[in-house]
């Protein structure tokens, strides 16, 4: 299960921290849940339904932009923000591997402590 | 959603299904990812007892994991701190995460939750603030389609 892992370097580390850091922010989900619906939205159009304002909007834009989940580009004077899915989807990657860990080990555990169920009712000592 | 949390319905009283939790014996039973037999296991099942696992992957490597039970609560909840000591996820390394297993008798025997949580630091702190496990992972969910 880990072998696959170990090519993964310190950089991949700490990206994977930037990027749980960034999606640990409400008003931030809000965002790219909304680019996840409305990609390329222009920056004022992306804080309009926000109680909180544009400079606000604009320093979680620069965290999403620093874990690389989202991408600005500037065309005259709107920038437009797009969603980039690679990092979600290595966040992604590195829970399945915990799920499988435990999803397989649960398989065990419901076998085992069935047998030790039947077994002790074989043994009379039933519910 | 820097946590797991698995659901299992299984047909054995919650008293059985907690000694497989806890026990040296039960957790040689089932811990590892690998259809492979654990190497070695060790469990003082009391508050502040210590627990010790390891287990070989299908690529020959073995890998070690411990910690320790902060709650005990027979035959319903088990909390345990959990690290890799040996082998494990490389970016896991000396981060300590929390496991907690809950038992409910259920007519059919027992429903196990098993939460493996504080997985990433930073950003389970932030979890534990705002509660945005189930959010967060329909929004990973739904990326993870594109």
């Amino acid at each position: 299960m880990f072998s696959i892992l170990h090519y993964m370097v310190n950089y991949e580390d700490q990206h994977l921290d930037r990027t749980f850091a960034a999606l640990g922010d409400p008003t931030r989900r809000a965002i790219l849940a909304r680019l996840e619906r409305e990609d390329g939205l222009s920056v004022s159009a992306l804080a309009e339904p926000f109680a909180i304002k544009l400079p606000a909007v604009m320093k979680h834009l620069d965290v999403l932009s620093d874990a690389g989940l989202i991408n600005r580009s500037k065309t005259g004077r709107t920038v437009t923000v797009k969603v980039s899915t690679d990092p979600i989807r290595k966040a992604m990657d590195w829970l399945r591997r915990y799920e499988r860990f435990w999803s397989s080990s649960l398989d065990r555990l419901v076998t085992y402590a069935e047998s030790k169920e039947a077994e002790a009712r074989r043994k009379g000592r039933g519910k | 959603m820097t946590s797991v949390i698995h659901i299992r319905r299984i047909a054995a009283r919650p008293a059985i299904v907690f000694e497989a939790l806890s026990t040296a014996e039960g957790i040689t039973s089932w811990w590892g990812p690998d259809d492979l037999p654990v190497v070695s296991a060790q469990a003082d099942p009391r508050v502040d007892g210590r627990f010790q696992v390891r287990f070989r992957t299908r690529d020959g490597q073995e890998h070690e994991c411990a910690g320790q039970f902060l709650e005990v609560v027979r035959p319903e909840r088990i909390v345990m701190s959990w690290e890799w000591t040996s082998g494990g996820e490389p970016g896991e390394r000396e981060r300590v995460s929390r496991l907690e297993m809950r038992l409910r008798a259920v007519d059919s025997g027992t429903e196990l939750t098993l939460v493996h949580s504080a997985l990433r630091d930073e950003a389970s702190a932030r979890s534990h603030e705002r509660g945005w496990e189930g959010a967060l992972d329909k929004l990973v969910r739904n990326f993870a389609r594109h």
